[in-house]
């Protein structure tokens, strides 16, 4: 795969972002990882050449980090929180009942290429236990049901959108570009925050 | 070395004992200077402290306040006042490093048995000395397919690997060839290369040699021998002129591996690929085992000693004979050499450079060169140094790994005048002065150098006329230091040793009769030849004219020098005797062939590029093989000039008794560069170097060592890329009159006029298809 | 009854909280504004006066790690966020950074210029995109307005999934493009942090702390919280209570302050263990509702503050099972890089696993407690102390509790009951 020259602009631009070119490692294996739906060789290879770095150097990044995949994923990536709390409040049932459902163990796609599922570590919304993501976005105080009706909007083009995060579900590769720092737009779409987050101030604007 | 500089001391107590430390010292080697050992695996003492493998934990207070935790004794440095508690001293450290090291045994393989670390192995020695007799771990052991290839000559078995970095920081830090990494992470964390791009190192070796357990090892080595089988030898590398100590480790008479030698003034702890694993020669190629001498019918045959040396000695002193020797010889055996054609063919007509040269490089050698003693210790001290015909990373590697730990140290300035940008000098981040091949004199004139530079002279500097010169101009004016850094181990011996035309041993000319006097005088002779005598190529003409009627040729390759079908045409016509360890272009067309022993099987000397003396033992004790020297002494005694050497150590006694000498230096004439030839659109100039892995004969056997050749690439400029619509992976056929090759091009930073390939290389044998390295103007044609 | 005082959520249930137009409306960039006028010392002053004190969990005294930096070395200084929350519990940041990314811009322009700095980084976890959304729109918004780009620049670096770019000194690997790995201390960051110059690492709250501070002055900042710890702080209840969320109270306030708020347990159940700070801080139990939640009384319970993380389990959880997911998840995030952590993760899954499945003796119990303390500050960072505080906490808590799962030969806890989903059991 060839690399257009537009794609060489952004990439030079993020490296442009940084004092020193290397810091640019992450974003630009982001980047690959938005145009390819993974972190491939040429991703790889083009990084170290851009940097001025071996390859090895760049993989033995690209692997240290849980977030880039060397293989494809799908179009929507599921992680679910199986952390204690999570697991606890749900999230090991949750993740059951995807694996059963989906025909897949953890780390699997299905054979459409359209879901991929992990179970994947505290995501920081425990005050929304049980937590699900689906391309990094939100999807809180999930059931087995939800996830699954999840899944499957997922399988048939209208995925329900995330409960804090944009308007509709953004694909993998998009929400990659995003994670390599590329705005597209959708910040000020969804709410600014849920009713736990909320909670503290309602009860203190209730006086107590 | 004594050192003058005044070192802070700080004095500490270790369990109980006070020890006074220069400052800056860790605790770990401040306790080993008291004999206390705490185990350690991540800890070496040319890397960069990391303190991952937490095994060597102790309690350290300072002035009555301790650390909550034990600490890493390889990443503290002392301080005043410091009272520091090792696993003698402390149940804490006790537990501690007990503690580590049963943890770094759960996912150790019980595999010690068939692991070529057994036997020598720090993890094996260290869990007997500060390890629990039982481990109390009953779970699965983490397990990975092995051994993983992570190049043609180093294997990976990563379950044994205790994640140390050893490895992966020599290779960062100490090469910055960083071609292997630490992997994924956690529990899965492992060495490991890209996968497409192999640990083609130069110094891959030392990261095998380095590793505390048996998880990097060299394939050539693998399930080849028990270390306590092996009998270990001092010896000193003769690859090149770097000067690495080495250790030869033998079994039963035949070696099976080299490992780098502990100098600290020289290779620190390191070698290269070359000098580690190119030792087959020896027994890969077929020996020499007797005598053979040219019967009548024209056929060598076997002959009995007595009889070879008798034909040897009438058929020199039948003849007007010349001396051509190899730079791979011995200071002993050059030494050897050099007194035989004073005494035994009363000549002058010596010369140990065979190879491309020039009556320049004689006289630079002469003048700037013999008796002179820049160190390695002038690099750590430099404050720029100027490559000139050199590229140290393929031509003497410890000399760059030297630049390398300057530059990573305290951005040692590195200038080369070259034509090409190599690897080396990129990693060096060297400033690159492009430079038309032929045209150096002048790049070297504009150089701005002071009296703490130095101008590291590469063997390759005589190809280009009037370069020498401007090299020694450059140091008169500047009072910059000079080094020649030849390629061969024994060419700065042969130069101490006079085995060349203008100089006798010890710095002395032959034109001053002073000195001739001198020397005759330790030889107990009545005088020596006076006359000036002939270079190599001199002397190959002088047989063609008749002058010379016989030559003494020892461990030459007529391949690797200029006018090669000249040379072999007199070999055919001269009586040569010629003293090998194998048969060769020389043998072939000797009249009297002598077998002579291989560096492992006598004892002796190199002199470094610095002219530091690196003697080494014999490490196979039970060969019956000869040195050159002894042989050139029953010759000369079968001539009836002895030169009186029954031994080496008889030659090494001598040579010591030479000393000083105060008298007359040689001066050398300047010689200007001629114009730079005017090249049409499809013309070069060639530009060349052998690269470290390469044909060269003593890399003859070792398939797994060649794997990791760089690729062999013919190299042009964007420019006459673009004129000739070439891009990388095209072919490129490089022709002269003599003949050509064809090559991959690769496009990268040269002098447009250039063209660059290696040497010596496989599909790329320059002066044997091409007829020339440096400077030749060649046809370039895309294929 | 201790008082919820929102300073940093106090605006964040407006809808557009989230922009600058919102965050302008109620004083934003004001205290930037004031800050620039100062003395970088004099701001450096004001803060320590403050008594603010980090909030990524060691709670080290913010003005005086401001002060560290070495000024007039003519070197170039860093500031950096830690917006890498990742601590298991921990959700507070991230809720703050998607209401209102703005005011950590602003407490970013004022560090910045307190510490010399020119440029500021803000590292945030890569599992997050919509606050990456905004916190990218907010810094693009802030250079539109004028109030970047005149000598402060902010870059967004986001990460990719590993807990241990927490640790500052791995973040700044991980921001130099390396694997998010330690460093060695010292040189400590205030010497050599981002490429090797003086830089300040500072949590999301700590940093989003400043503007209010800057603003109202140290006294009142001073005049909220305990003796020792100072301000208000974002409280964060999951778990089995009735209303989990995020509560802002003066530091000092207790669980079971917090609880009563929260509309105590889940309802027809009772409190059994809570962490006061993530899972890397020593559990607690109902013997310790009325610590005072601020820096000291958390310690002198034997536990620390760390995030202020408050997971709430009942008496449905295995203790085990929950100590045995946090281990899997101090493997999982274990960098690799020293011995006792690698190593000693891998073989505490494994024990763990067993007693889960009620396989084991007594004597395993104090192997595992043996191999903790063989990895507990044997280890090259903290994570590796966090991974056994669990354990040994548990252990000291519910050592019965393992003890009847092994004689049980099995689970003890069926764990549909304590999921979220559960059949209520109001009223039981």
């Amino acid at each position: 795969m060839a690399y257009s020259i537009d794609e060489r602009a952004m990439m030079d631009s993020i490296i442009k972002r940084y004092p020193r070119s290397r810091s640019a490692v992450m974003p630009l294996l982001h980047y690959v990882q938005s145009l390819a739906g993974y972190v491939n060789n040429e991703g790889i290879e083009l990084i170290a050449k851009l940097l001025s770095l071996e390859a090895a150097e760049v993989s033995a990044v690209a692997s240290f980090y849980t977030q880039y995949k060397r293989t494809p994923v799908g179009e929507y990536h599921v992680g679910v929180c199986t952390n204690t709390l999570c697991a606890v409040m749900g999230g090991d049932a949750i993740f059951a009942g995807l694996k059963e459902h989906l025909g897949v163990e953890n780390d699997g796609v299905t054979s459409d290429g359209k879901v991929s599922l992990e179970h994947i570590e505290c995501n920081a919304a425990c005050d929304y236990a049980p937590v699900v993501m689906a391309n990094w976005e939100f999807y809180d105080n999930q059931t087995v049901q939800s996830a699954k009706d999840l899944v499957d909007s997922m399988r048939t083009a209208h995925p329900i959108p995330p409960t804090r995060g944009p308007n509709t579900l953004v694909t993998w590769k998009e929400a990659s570009a995003v994670l390599a720092g590329i705005n597209d737009g959708k910040a000020h779409e969804g709410i600014q925050a849920g009713a736990p987050t909320l909670l503290g101030l309602k009860i203190s604007k209730e006086g107590k | 070395m004594t050192t003058t500089e005044i070192v802070d001391t700080i004095t500490v107590v270790i369990d109980g004992f006070e020890v006074s430390v220069p400052k800056g010292t860790l605790v770990i080697r401040a306790a080993e200077q008291l004999g206390i050992q705490i185990p350690r695996f991540c800890d070496h003492p040319l890397l960069e402290p990391v303190g991952a493998c937490r095994q060597c934990l102790v309690e350290i207070e300072i002035n009555g306040r301790a650390f909550p935790k034990p600490q890493a004794s390889c990443t503290i440095p002392v301080e005043p006042g410091m009272i520091i508690k090792t696993q003698l001293t402390s149940d804490v450290a006790d537990k501690a490093q007990k503690g580590v090291m049963e943890l770094l045994l759960i996912n150790h393989p019980l595999d010690c048995p068939v692991c070529d670390k057994g036997g020598e192995c720090p993890l094996q020695n260290q869990a007997m000395s500060n390890g629990q007799e039982q481990s109390r771990f009953q779970g699965v052991k983490r397990t990975f397919e092995k051994p993983v290839s992570i190049s043609s000559q180093v294997l990976l078995d990563r379950e044994r690997c205790v994640l140390c970095a050893r490895c992966t920081r020599f290779s960062e830090q100490i090469a910055s060839d960083p071609f292997i990494t630490l992997n994924e992470r956690g529990a899965l964390q492992q060495v490991g290369i890209y996968e497409n791009a192999p640990f083609k190192s130069y110094f891959s070796g030392n990261t095998v040699q380095i590793c505390p357990v048996g998880a990097l090892t060299g394939t050539a080595y693998r399930f080849r021998a028990r270390p306590f089988d092996l009998v270990s030898t001092p010896s000193a590398c003769e690859h090149c002129a770097s000067g690495c100590d080495m250790r030869t480790d033998v079994r039963r008479g035949k070696t099976l591996r080299r490992l780098a030698g502990d100098d600290a003034s020289v290779n620190e702890e390191w070698n290269c690929d070359k000098g580690r694993w190119a030792f087959k020669y020896v027994t890969a190629i077929d020996r020499l085992k007797h005598p053979l001498v040219r019967n009548d019918a024209g056929v060598l045959v076997e002959a009995s000693w007595p009889e070879a040396l008798a034909v040897a000695a009438q058929g020199l002193k039948a003849n007007v004979s010349a001396v051509l020797v190899g730079g791979r010889t011995t200071y002993e055996d050059a030494y050897g050499y050099s007194k035989f054609a004073r005494i035994a063919l009363n000549t002058n007509d010596i010369d140990f450079r065979s190879r491309l040269s020039s009556d320049e490089e004689r006289e630079f050698l002469a003048s700037h060169v013999v008796g002179s003693s820049t160190t390695y210790r002038d690099i750590d001290r430099a404050d720029h140094v100027l490559l000139v015909g050199f590229e140290p990373e393929e031509e003497s590697p410890i000399v760059f790994l030297r630049l390398n730990k300057q530059f990573r140290k305290r951005a040692l300035k590195v200038t080369a005048i070259a034509s090409k940008l190599s690897i080396g000098l990129e990693k060096l981040k060297g400033d690159f002065v492009k430079t038309a091949p032929g045209q150096e004199a002048s790049a070297i004139a504009r150089q701005v150098l002071t009296a703490q530079s130095i101008i590291l002279v590469g063997e390759r500097a005589c190809e280009s006329v009037g370069a020498l010169s401007a090299v020694a101009a450059l140091a008169g004016t500047t009072g910059a230091k000079i080094a020649w850094i030849p390629r061969r181990a024994g060419e700065r011996g042969a130069l101490e040793a006079g085995a060349i035309a203008n100089l006798l041993p010890g710095a002395r000319l032959v034109s001053d009769a002073a000195a001739r006097v001198d020397i005759a005088a330790l030889w107990g002779v009545d005088s020596l030849p006076s006359t000036q005598g002939r270079s190599s190529d001199e002397i190959i003409a002088a047989v063609h004219s008749g002058a010379i009627g016989a030559l003494l040729v020892g461990g030459v390759d007529p391949l690797d020098g200029a006018q090669i079908p000249e040379s072999l045409a007199a070999l055919e016509k001269a009586f040569v005797v010629a003293l090998e360890i194998a048969p060769s272009e020389v043998t072939m067309r000797a009249d009297v062939v002598l077998p002579v022993a291989a560096i492992t099987e006598k004892s002796g000397s190199f002199l470094n590029w610095e002219g530091r003396a690196r003697s080494f033992e014999a490490a196979v004790l039970d060969s019956l093989n000869r040195s050159d020297l002894r042989i050139l002494s029953m010759i000369a005694q079968e001539m009836g000039a002895a030169i009186n050497f029954s031994t080496v150590t008889a030659a090494a006694r001598e040579i010591a008794t030479l000393g000083r000498w105060d008298g007359a230096r040689a001066s050398m004439t300047p010689v200007s560069t001629p114009q730079a030839p005017e090249l049409a659109p499809d013309q070069f100039i060639l530009n060349s170097w052998r690269r470290l892995l390469d044909l060269g004969t003593l890399q003859k056997g070792e398939e797994n060592l060649a794997g990791t050749a760089r690729q062999t690439v013919a190299v042009i400029s964007p420019k006459r890329a673009q004129e000739m619509n070439v891009v990388d992976g095209d072919l490129l056929k490089i022709s002269t009159a003599q003949g050509s090759v064809t090559l991959a091009a690769l496009v990268e930073d040269i002098h447009d006029d250039a063209i660059w390939a290696p040497r010596n290389s496989r599909g790329s044998q320059l002066l044997v298809h091409l007829g020339v390295g440096h400077g030749a103007v060649v046809s370039v044609a895309k294929i | 009854m201790t008082k919820l005082v929102p300073v940093l959520s106090a605006h964040w249930d407006e809808k557009d909280s989230f922009t600058i137009e919102a965050y302008t409306r109620h004083g934003g960039y004001k205290a930037s504004q004031k800050a620039l006028a100062m003395e970088p010392d004099a701001v450096i002053q004001l803060v320590k006066d403050s008594g603010l004190r980090g909030r990524g969990g060691a709670g080290f005294p913010t003005g005086m790690k401001w002060g560290f930096i070495p000024q007039g070395d003519n070197k170039e200084h860093y500031l950096v966020v830690n917006a890498d929350e990742s601590e298991p519990g921990t959700c507070k940041d991230t809720p703050l950074l998607m209401a209102n990314p703005h005011v950590l811009i602003e407490g970013c322009i004022i560090a910045a210029h307190a510490i010399r700095a020119k440029t500021a980084f803000i590292y945030i976890r890569g599992e997050v995109t919509h606050v990456v959304r905004r916190v990218n729109q907010a810094i693009e918004d802030a250079y539109k307005a004028g109030h970047l780009g005149k000598g402060i620049e902010i870059v967004l670096h986001v990460g990719a999934g590993a807990y241990i770019c927490g640790e500052e000194t791995a973040l700044l690997d991980s921001l130099e493009g390396f694997r998010g790995q330690p460093r060695l201390r010292p040189p400590f960051p205030a010497i050599a942090g981002l490429y090797a110059m003086p830089t300040v690492v500072n949590n999301v709250e700590s940093i989003a702390s400043v503007p209010a501070i800057v603003l109202n002055g140290a006294e009142w900042y001073q005049s909220m919280g305990t003796e020792k710890s100072k301000g208000t702080t974002l409280y964060s209840l999951s778990g089995h209570v009735k209303n989990p969320g995020q509560f802002e109270a003066p530091l000092g306030i207790t669980l079971r302050e917090l609880l009563e708020l929260a509309g105590g347990v889940r309802e027809g159940h009772r409190l059994k263990f809570w962490t006061p700070g993530g899972s890397s801080t020593p559990i607690f139990t109902d013997a310790h509702l009325d610590v005072p939640l601020d820096y000291e009384g958390v310690a002198a319970a034997g536990s620390m503050l760390g995030t202020k993380a408050l997971q709430i389990f009942d008496e449905t959880t295995s203790i085990v099972r929950a100590v045995l997911r946090w281990t899997e998840f101090y493997k999982h995030e274990s960098c690799g890089k020293c011995t006792p952590c690698r190593e000693g993760t891998w073989w505490l899954v494994q024990i763990l696993r067993d007693l889960d499945a009620g396989v084991g003796t007594e004597e395993d119990l104090n192997k595992l407690l043996d191999i903790c303390d063989n990895i507990a500050g044997r280890s090259f960072c903290a994570l590796a102390d966090g991974a056994v505080a669990p354990i040994i906490s548990s252990l000291k808590y519910f050592r019965q509790e393992y003890l009847d799962q092994l004689a049980n030969k099995g689970p003890l806890f069926d764990p549909e009951e304590s999921t979220l989903f559960a059949p209520s059991k109001a009223g039981v």
